[in-house]
């Protein structure tokens, strides 16, 4: 057995690991050093699966040699290989980044906890995505949600630890609901492996169990995802925790969650299900409300911080706009969106992250003329706010762009007016920025507290370029994504009977 | 007979609204973390319910037994425990934290000071 075999065991087992040795050693420098190797070491361990399955195979691993159905398997395809990149590649930009982001947001003592906490976050996330066993998929989603709790509540600011406690509060209810989802699914089917129920599903006629199970895990994730009027956590969440921390929840977390549902609503329930039982109805109504709603209420905030993460219960909206209209471009769309609204959004907080370190705060009040203090920040700043909106030559467009044509394909065509429309309230909140950092003077006394650093701008000069980059050369994002939808598609018209 | 039969069920429904219901009505954010607890709680038993048989023992072959309950759900549940804990210890040390903060565990009472708090300095 040759150590590359092992690649989807060492993807979960490395971050994990370096969790309490991070514990151990406590020295701050050291911990953060320990931090950016296996953050790298994830992402380089990520890109390989992802080059292996790239050609539509899939890796299954048996974790212990134990054969599955029996023993948890972990099972990369082209869909969890794409995330696994994401989730780690963000890790990869956001732990460099923290070294000094997290000096003056977090006491000096209990920078090493940052850490362990970070590691841990990092490995449920990657063991969500990777595992093949539905009640590891639930173990894995605490582990990184309880190391998200104490990650926000390691703020200073003392609003931190309520939030905290409301995000531990709602989190722990849908965590909840989506064990007592499994626990059905596992007495319907008397498997945990997610293939194997998804199979053995086939021959159980639809009962009232199995709408009790899809009720159940529908309304879990929907709270872990964020899904409107399930988002209330999430803004006081972003907003209150350490900069580092809101960039790498922004970018990853809500993401993974929306990766599990979609492995349950197309390998284990099946389309038909989920037309007859009114499912998609509903998500799209909801995915339609978050866009308005959410976006509108982005609009009236003071504090940045606040404002994108309103923004992103509305670009969830749009993820879930794509996976409601459940053909294969709806996919690929939504797909796509999770790709690059999490480069968008990891680039958004780590310039708010800039902002927070040299200005000290991130209300609007506070920034008035910063396109002249810190040009390139405002730059940066004003270039994720056109790939929000979905302005052509970012990112966001071209996702928006695929949305949009798999409504009409659908033959929804009120539906692509609605995307375009909803898109008009993300101008004007990017227009309410563009004014405070553009239109009008700094205070007579505005100036930097401290100077930004390298460890800072380089990495967030790295997800702006991205943002840019995937907006003009769609060959990496596209294609992965669209081979992902492949992925779902087949197992639903396999799951057909 | 029904209500024997559906027994657990009934127990793990009045135990699940119960628990959220507490979660959701209350203020103190100690009994918060009583009814998540209780809420917790319901899972456990949906799970080892249906798991075990009457008369039924744990799965090792002897002679004399026949009739094995499912160790599976036991050993899942095992773990759910586990979490359980884990999030109401951390649960209980955020709401010292809060206390210490803030000088009260009301969650109303610790929203108004924030709210009062921002207005007069603008920014904490």
């Amino acid at each position: 057995m040759s150590l590359s075999s092992h690649l989807p065991a060492l993807q979960v087992v490395i971050p994990l690991a370096s969790a309490p040795l991070a514990l151990l050693i406590r020295q701050r420098h050291l911990c953060w050093a320990l931090m950016v190797f296996v953050s790298w070491v994830s992402l380089a361990i990520s890109i390989l699966l992802w080059l292996q399955v790239s050609d539509g195979s899939t890796i299954s691993y048996a974790m212990g040699a134990w054969a599955p159905p029996w023993g948890i398997e972990y099972r990369v395809d082209s869909l969890n290989a794409f995330i696994l990149v994401l989730v780690s590649g963000t890790a990869a930009l956001v732990v460099p980044f923290s070294l000094h982001s997290i000096e003056h947001e977090l006491h000096q003592q209990q920078h090493y906890l940052f850490h362990t906490m970070f590691a841990l976050c990092l490995a449920g996330l990657l063991g969500i995505t990777i595992t093949g066993d539905a009640f590891n998929v639930f173990v894995f989603l605490e582990i990184s949600s309880l190391s998200t709790y104490v990650l926000i509540a390691l703020s200073r600011r003392r609003q931190a630890l309520l939030a905290s406690f409301q995000y531990l509060m709602m989190g722990t209810i849908g965590a909840t609901l989506i064990v007592v989802g499994i626990g059905l699914l596992y007495l319907l089917t008397g498997s945990l492996n997610i293939a194997d129920i998804g199979t053995r599903l086939q021959s159980v006629p639809a009962n009232r169990a199995l709408y009790t199970a899809l009720a159940f895990l529908s309304i879990g994730l929907a709270l872990k995802l964020a899904l409107f009027p399930l988002h209330q956590w999430l803004p006081n969440a972003y907003t209150d925790a350490p900069s580092a921390v809101s960039a790498f929840l922004a970018a990853t977390a809500t993401k993974v969650a929306i990766y599990v549902l979609l492995r349950f609503y197309f390998d284990v329930f099946g389309l038909q299900l989920l037309e007859s039982t009114g499912t998609l109805m509903l998500l799209m109504l909801l995915a339609i409300a978050a866009m308005f709603i959410a976006s509108a209420i982005a609009i009236t905030q003071a504090n940045l911080k606040r404002l994108f993460a309103f923004s992103s219960v509305a670009q969830v909206g749009y993820i879930m706009l794509g996976i409601a209209i459940s053909n294969e471009s709806g996919l690929t769309a939504s797909l796509l969106h999770i790709f690059n609204h999490g480069l968008t959004k990891g680039a958004t907080f780590l310039l708010l992250g800039v902002v927070a370190y040299t200005i000290g705060s991130t209300d609007l009040d506070r920034l008035r003329g910063l396109g002249r203090l810190m040009p390139l920040t405002a730059f940066g700043l004003l270039l994720c706010g056109l790939s929000l909106i979905g302005i052509p030559g970012t990112s966001g467009f071209i996702s928006k762009w695929y949305l949009v044509l798999a409504a009409l394909e659908a033959g929804h065509w009120w539906l692509a007016f609605v995307i375009v429309v909803s898109s008009m309230l993300a101008v004007a909140y990017v227009w309410k920025i563009v004014e405070v950092l553009y239109l009008q003077q700094p205070d007579s006394g505005a100036h930097l507290q401290r100077k930004p650093v390298l460890t800072m701008a380089i990495p967030t000069t790295v997800l702006c370029i991205a943002t840019l980059y995937f907006g003009l050369d769609t060959r990496f994002s596209l294609g992965a994504a669209s081979a992902a939808a492949k992925v779902l598609i087949t197992s639903i018209t396999g799951a057909a009977p | 007979m029904i209500f024997s039969a559906y027994f657990t069920y009934i127990v793990t429904y009045l135990l699940m609204t119960a628990g959220l219901f507490i979660v959701i009505a209350r203020g103190n954010l100690i009994k918060k973390l009583i009814g998540l607890g209780i809420f917790q709680s319901s899972v456990y038993l949906l799970y080892i319910g249906p798991a075990k048989l009457v008369s039924g023992t744990a799965p090792i072959l002897a002679q004399g037994y026949s009739v094995y309950s499912n160790p599976l759900p036991h050993v899942l549940i095992l773990t759910a425990i586990v979490v359980g804990v884990a999030t109401l210890a951390l649960g209980l040390a955020l709401v010292v934290r809060i206390r210490e903060a803030y000088g009260s565990i009301k969650e109303d009472e610790v929203l108004a000071e924030d709210k009062a708090n921002t207005s007069t300095t603008g920014h904490a």
